[in-house]
């Protein structure tokens, strides 16, 4: 493997030297052959919408698009659990030829009055495209006979990346918004997007904000409801964080109603806190800026000692991150700069030019910069950046380990909530368990033999 | 409950799959791909597959899984897909040096109608594929069949590598079937302690069983190479274990190479077991060695020292069409009953053996499979008739969960437990594991439920 780096993607890698001016090309497809770490449209509409609790969400296509969907993301609800079953038409030979759409219909007048949600999301997939379904005209005929919202996601895998996927997300939740009563919706009120309440995070992230007196009218998508979605217009605020999956519907929201938005990150004591502040002052509340204030003391001095605890293990180890999108990067040197550590590479699958600038401005000189990395780029920079420990979502896992290097999962497979004051804890002690075990100790490390990678 | 919404009540269903027993062909075409040395797969189809099949299975390996999506767009959706699966090609050759490229397809192109041989050839012909190596590939359209299918269907490109030298090799094909590399070990194993040569292909043993090395290998050493594929055209047979996954490719090999076959269940349990040994032993012409039937007397040994706990034993399970043969075959000769049984898989065969196999159970036995034979059923035909003991993959622990039924992790996948990667289950001393894995489960609960004055020290 004489060279990791196809010549074509060089301008998707940027290695932060002296005063080079910055320059990064992304958004783009990925190449032909190329090992990508990344997804499709589909998957992007379905990590967005599925975690509304009390919505039916049928897959129609194929038995993989549902199969490999199947509650793979631990997005907790605290009512219905219908979310985490899995409903496929199962598209066969016979509806490439005749088309799905019957089948289509049969099974929602099958799944409708059995379970009753409050609405349903139905998924176009690669196939139904391709076999001319008209999705939208099926959904609306389910609509008018079963007398709930009946949604198109208009999700063919091929129309893009995971990011396309997104916009199809936020186009089938903005047609929820708007359609419920604002009655009694408090002045200081809040919709949270982009936070899919992994491991229970949004309880966490809600609970700060009801401490400081603000509601949270709707959830989106995470512990989601539809009759919050309706109403979502009603909130005073959107607060959108990891912005690639909802900032669309942030903006629809804001041209449509007037919504204003802000971007926050709850990743991190820094960010965590200006988040809060940021409502406070959006609400032009003394006392909800004063109770902020009163909840960041306690909170940074409920964790503070344990984590300069794991400073003193952590100081000068140096990471690497390989997220989805690039917001969460930010946060992520951020709460390693916390503990101490060096970031020496960061990189995402879908971030945007004006991600990649922020994230260069915010980044040490040396650290790598890279858009849609392949294994062997990545097994590239985190042994020649020597790194310690690896940020990343599941194909990145096993790379990381085959090299000897820690890992966290930032991604579906956390175990443990990461967002708040208390994540920011939950994080360092994953990092410290992971960059100190005693497992690494039983590897050849720093006698690694010379990487042909390296060339 | 978290499965709450499941109606005890069962009703005809039509037109759709609710938690399935199966997922689509490509990712059983991948699988075995990674079976052939130095191979590196490749998805013909959109993004979103190839990263949901290698996501699957690094998650039930906790290995990295490689492999090339040609990457599709729109533009490819109506143009077709030629230009991106002849860069593709081009691309991984240059820059990831595989020996061997194993295309497969995704409903996507099959929809579209790409030629895959036509395709292939030209890159041949254009110069795309280095003197060498080598292309592969397989039809895997996901809205036929299952991941099964898919299995089988690639390992039948692997038959088509097969060159016919006109000399003997002396050599037994070995196709074991969607096993775990483990399996694909303990069958080299077992084949060498009688003495006969294999040529066993996939073989994943090594590739997805690998030690930490703090290397990445794209290729790590493993898997069957090119040149034992063309030589399996001159062996002296084929034993292909499975039905589902393994036919085709022997018949392939029958008709085309002449090498004759025989189709075998796969060895899980004794009889199975039994009958892959005896196949083996005539072959070699040979009488089976000590150390196999010492390694079956254990087996006997064990089930006859807890016979008591397998006694009429109700279980559930769901899976595929080979295992679950196999496994039904198995827990009846140990005196269990399998009352309830479903596969995604299609092919009406499998619900005739499984009847078969069951039928001198004084029960009623459900079995079913195809569309709509799915968890979904599964937990609605337990809600109806409880059984003790649930055997199949990680989806499965919904209902254990539910229903408070022990689960034995047996199947594809498992996303949430270890061990599959490094201990067979297939052979003799496999059955040893599966029993252990039973009888825990089964004793495990034994002693969670008795009462204080019924808790006992020796089991």
């Amino acid at each position: 493997m004489s060279h990791a780096i196809f010549e074509e993607r060089k301008d998707q890698i940027f290695e932060k030297v002296g005063d080079e001016p910055f320059r990064i090309s992304c958004d783009k497809q990925s190449l032909a052959g190329a090992v990508s770490q990344r997804a499709c449209t589909f998957c992007g509409s379905r990590v967005v919408l599925y975690p509304i609790a009390d919505a039916l969400h049928l897959v129609h296509g194929p038995i993989g698009c549902a199969s490999y969907t199947w509650d793979i993301r631990g997005a907790l609800s605290s009512g219905p659990e219908l979310h985490r079953y899995s409903f496929c038409t199962d598209l066969g030979e016979t509806d490439v030829i005749f088309g799905g759409e019957r089948k289509l219909a049969r099974a929602l007048d099958e799944l409708i009055p059995r379970h009753r949600p409050q609405a349903a999301f139905v998924y176009s997939t690669c196939m139904v495209g391709l076999i001319g379904d008209d999705l939208e005209a099926a959904c609306r005929k389910a609509e008018e006979k079963h007398g709930i919202p009946v949604i198109p996601v208009m999700s063919e895998g091929f129309k893009g990346s995971k990011r396309a996927g997104y916009y199809a997300a936020c186009k089938a939740l903005f047609t929820l918004v708007g359609t419920g009563d604002t009655d009694g919706t408090p002045p200081m009120s809040v919709n949270l997007l982009g936070d899919f309440n992994l491991a229970g995070e949004i309880w966490i992230i809600r609970e700060y904000l009801e401490r400081m007196g603000v509601s949270v009218v709707a959830n989106v998508t995470g512990d989601g409801r539809v009759a919050d979605l309706r109403r979502a217009h009603g909130a005073a605020l959107n607060l959108v964080q990891c912005s690639g999956s909802t900032m669309e519907l942030a903006k629809m929201m804001q041209e449509a109603y007037g919504t204003p938005f802000m971007r926050v990150s709850y990743l991190g004591v820094d960010d965590m806190a200006q988040a809060l502040y940021d409502v406070a002052e959006f609400f032009k509340s003394q006392e909800a800026m004063e109770r902020a204030k009163e909840l960041v003391r306690r909170e940074v001095a409920d964790i503070y000692p344990r984590l300069m605890e794991l400073r003193k293990d952590l100081q000068g180890k140096r990471a690497a991150l390989y997220v989805g999108g690039a917001f969460k990067a930010f946060s992520l040197i951020k709460s390693f700069r916390l503990l101490g550590m060096k970031v020496m590479l960061a990189g995402s699958q879908t971030g945007t030019q004006e991600d990649y600038q922020e994230l260069a401005s915010i980044c040490e000189p040396g650290t790598v910069i890279v858009d849609d990395a392949n294994p062997l780029e990545l097994m590239k920079y985190l042994i020649e950046k020597d790194v310690d420990v690896f940020v990343g979502g599941v194909k990145e896992r096993p790379i990381a380990y085959k090299l000897g290097i820690g890992f966290c999962d930032h991604n579906h497979e956390r175990k443990l909530a990461l967002e708040g004051f208390v994540g920011m804890l939950n994080f360092a002690e994953e990092i410290h368990a992971t960059a100190m075990s005693p497992v690494w100790r039983f590897m050849p490390r720093k006698a690694r033999p010379a990487l042909k990678v390296a060339a | 409950m978290l499965l709450r919404h499941t109606p005890k009540e069962i009703n005809e269903r039509r037109a759709l799959t609710i938690n399935p027993a199966k997922t689509c062909q490509p990712i059983g075409a991948m699988y075995a791909a990674l079976g052939v040395h130095g191979c590196l797969p490749h998805s013909h189809g959109s993004q979103g597959c190839c990263a949901y099949h290698r996501s699957a299975l690094t998650r039930h390996y906790k290995e990295p899984i490689s492999a090339g999506t040609s990457s599709f767009t729109e533009g490819a959706s109506v143009f077709g897909g030629q230009a991106n699966l002849l860069q593709a090609i081009d691309n991984m050759f240059t820059v990831y040096e595989p020996e061997v490229v194993a295309v497969h397809t995704t409903c996507l192109s099959e929809t579209i109608g790409d030629d895959l041989p036509q395709i292939i050839d030209k890159a041949g012909k254009d110069g795309k594929i280095p003197a060498g190596k080598h292309v592969i590939y397989a039809n895997t359209p996901s809205y036929v069949g299952s991941h099964v299918t898919g299995f089988s269907n690639m390992v039948k490109g692997m038959a088509r590598m097969a060159e016919s030298g006109g000399h003997k090799n002396g050599k037994v094909n070995v196709i074991p079937g969607w096993v775990e590399p483990a399996d694909m070990e303990e069958i080299k194993r077992l084949a060498g302690l009688i003495g006969v040569g294999i040529i066993l292909f996939p073989d994943t043993s090594g590739i997805l069983n690998g030690p930490l090395s703090g290397e990445f290998k794209m290729f790590p050493e493993g898997g069957v190479t090119i040149e034992q594929l063309k030589s399996a055209g001159d062996s002296i047979g084929t034993l292909a274990l499975g039905e589902w996954c393994s036919a085709d490719a022997a018949r392939y090999l029958d008709t085309n190479n002449k090498v004759p076959c025989r189709v075998l269940d796969i060895p899980i349990g004794l009889k199975a077991t039994d009958r892959f040994v005896d196949a083996l032993r005539i072959i070699a012409g040979v009488s089976v060695p000590e150390e196999v039937t010492h390694e079956r007397g254990q087996l006997v040994d064990m089930i006859s020292d807890m016979h008591q706990y397998f006694y009429h034993k109700t279980v559930a399970l769901a899976g595929d069409p080979d295992q679950l043969i196999a496994l039904t075959e198995f827990l009846v000769s140990i005196d269990m009953w399998p009352i309830h049984i479903v596969s995604g898989t299609p092919g009406k065969a499998f619900v005739g053996r499984i009847k078969e196999l069951t039928a001198d159970l004084p029960c009623q036995v459900n079995v079913k499979s195809d569309r709509n034979a799915d968890m979904f059923l599964l937990h609605q035909w337990i809600k109806q008739q409880p059984v003790d003991l649930l055997i199949g993959n990680s989806y499965l622990k919904y209902i254990s969960r539910d229903e408070d039924i022990p689960l034995v992790r047996w199947g594809f996948p498992i996303l949430d437990r270890v061990g599959h990667q490094y201990f067979p289950t297939v052979g003799y001393k496999g059955g040893l594991r599966l029993l252990e894995k039973i009888l825990t489960a089964i004793l495990d609960r034994k002693d969670r439920d008795d009462t204080e004055q019924a808790f006992e020290l020796v089991m």
